[in-house]
């Protein structure tokens, strides 16, 4: 499997169902083409699932590198300053 | 003799010299309202002009020190007001204005500004739609460059929060009005670029007058959007704002929360399609299964037939081999799907996630459920003996041989005959035809 981001893996899933559904395959190639589905469907959701929702700032050392610290979103109403 | 002894002789730079003190003094600093001609913007930086109305031109020169501060771009034709001080070059003898300062007349300094660096820009197709790119269709990390104080990043994270998006946010914090605000968002634009984990940017800040709004119509930060690898989303003020770098972005948000929509919005409706392709996956199988099924159903009815008994043998065998591939791999599907679930119910207690998590599992066991069910389907069809490889059992079937016109001669006993030795005259056979039999008697023999 030569898949290494979320669009092509959801591109070929679609052409693999798209050929299973089309039948005309030999039994062979049809289980082979059922196994690199359900691999890529697991790619899929494991891609769908990976990232949680963390929130940092780059904030620039003494040395002047810069490095991510958490971040809160300041207190405010809706609108307001800029 | 005495007429000439009155005479005061001048050289002409002195004539020059005292016009000149004497005008720089009588004016002093002064304001003239004219119509830009002749402009020209010397590779020395300073810009020479003729201010004219209907009736009369007076030469200008506005220096580098001065125009570096002007927001528009003079030009022939535009008319304007400007503020300098009257004085003379010496070297031509023309009087002229040292433009100090200039505002264009009837249009604010600064819409004029907006709209000539629109124009420019355009000229050199930094608006091309050739040039947007696609925005990625699941960004994992989102780098944005705003204020960390200001309305746009606290307007984003609500909208992430209130999406549950799972994304992750880099802010790269920079003014976002006054001197210096586009260079510092430019910088933050050219910084995600040299990371690799950033999939989609987003600059922008919320609403305000178009002062505040202005770096966004700066050039340098333009630029920096247009030479960006990654997508670039502008998301300034509200909806009826419009900036320079929204024609330059990839995409423009009209607002700051617009924009965290779009990052987030497609990954439930991603979720869906993959969920559905997993469903159309199980069940192309299940079709491309039954229909072999049916096939050896109506081969295994005709029991008259003698089916190569070995060959079905190793047919049925790499079947079965193949069927347990494919149970193995749902099985270790609905495993891991469950394995997931009980990690986050395990999480559950540790950590309180609150509904968020409770819903995730829910969906999760639901999706177990499915999958289950797909599966349970799917052992069933496998189940039957004559699950064969039915399109290579045609090309065998004698059926098939028949349709082409050849028949089966058996004796009487039923023993299928090969040779024509084996016969006699007078002998009685059963002929086997695609429909039907006939029963022959032999005439004659040549073996």
């Amino acid at each position: 499997m030569n898949i290494k981001d979320f669009e092509s893996a959801l591109k070929s899933l679609e052409e693999i169902v798209a050929q299973l559904e089309g039948g005309d395959l030999t039994l062979d190639r049809a289980l082979e083409l059922f196994e690199e589905g359900v691999k890529i469907s697991r790619f899929c959701n494991s891609k769908l699932e990976e990232a949680q929702r963390k929130v940092e700032m780059l904030t620039r050392t003494a040395g002047g590198n810069l490095v991510e610290t958490p971040f809160a979103a300041p207190e405010g109403d809706e609108g307001g300053a800029p | 003799m005495h007429l000439f002894a009155e005479r005061r002789i001048y050289s002409v730079s002195e004539i020059t010299a005292e016009i000149k003190r004497d005008l720089e003094d009588r004016y002093g600093e002064v304001w003239v309202k004219g119509e830009i001609s002749n402009f020209r913007h010397h590779s020395s930086g300073h810009m020479y002009f003729t201010l004219k109305d209907d009736r009369a031109q007076v030469r200008a020169a506005c220096f580098r020190g001065n125009n570096t501060y002007l927001r528009f771009r003079p030009d022939d034709g535009l008319e304007v007001l400007v503020r300098g001080r009257v004085s003379v070059y010496e070297p031509r003898g023309e009087y002229q204005l040292i433009v100090q300062y200039m505002e264009p007349v009837g249009v604010g300094s600064l819409q004029l500004a907006f709209e000539q660096l629109k124009e420019k820009l355009r000229r050199e197709g930094l608006f091309d739609a050739a040039h947007k790119k696609p925005l990625p269709l699941l960004p994992r990390k989102v780098g944005i460059v705003t204020s960390p104080s200001g309305a746009a990043i606290r307007d984003i994270l609500r909208i992430l929060d209130r999406r549950n998006a799972s994304l992750d946010v880099l802010l790269y914090p920079a003014s976002v009005q006054g001197a210096g605000a586009a260079s510092e968002i430019a910088a933050g634009v050219r910084y995600f670029n040299t990371r690799s984990d950033i999939d989609v940017i987003i600059v922008g800040r919320g609403g305000g007058s178009i002062e505040d709004l202005w770096a966004f119509n700066e050039e340098t930060l333009a630029r920096a959007v247009f030479h960006s690898v990654l997508p670039v989303i502008s998301a300034v003020g509200h909806e009826v704002d419009y900036t320079i770098c929204d024609f330059v972005a990839d995409l423009r948000a009209p607002t700051p929360s617009a924009a965290a929509e779009t990052v987030s919005g497609a990954r439930e409706d991603l979720r869906a399609t993959v969920r559905s392709l997993q469903h159309r996956l199980l069940g192309g199988m299940s079709l491309g299964l039954e229909r072999r099924r049916s096939v050896l159903d109506r081969l295994a009815l005709n029991r008259a037939f003698n089916v190569a008994p070995n060959k079905v043998r190793e047919l049925q065998q790499r079947f079965d081999e193949s069927t347990v591939r494919l149970k193995q791999a749902m099985l270790g599907r609905a495993r891991e799907l469950r394995h997931r679930s009980e990690t986050l119910a395990a999480r559950l207690g540790r950590v309180d996630l609150g509904r968020t998590l409770d819903r995730r599992r829910d969906a999760l066991a639901l999706e177990v459920r499915a999958l289950e069910a797909a599966l349970r389907g799917l052992v069933r069809a496998k189940q039957s003996r004559l699950e064969l490889a039915a399109g290579k059992l045609d090309a065998l079937s004698p059926l098939a041989i028949l349709e082409r016109g050849y028949a089966i001669c058996r004796a009487a006993g039923g023993k299928i005959i090969k040779e024509a030795a084996s016969l006699s005259p007078g002998d009685l056979l059963d002929a086997r035809l695609a429909r039907g039999a006939v029963e022959c008697r032999v005439e004659k023999v040549r073996p």
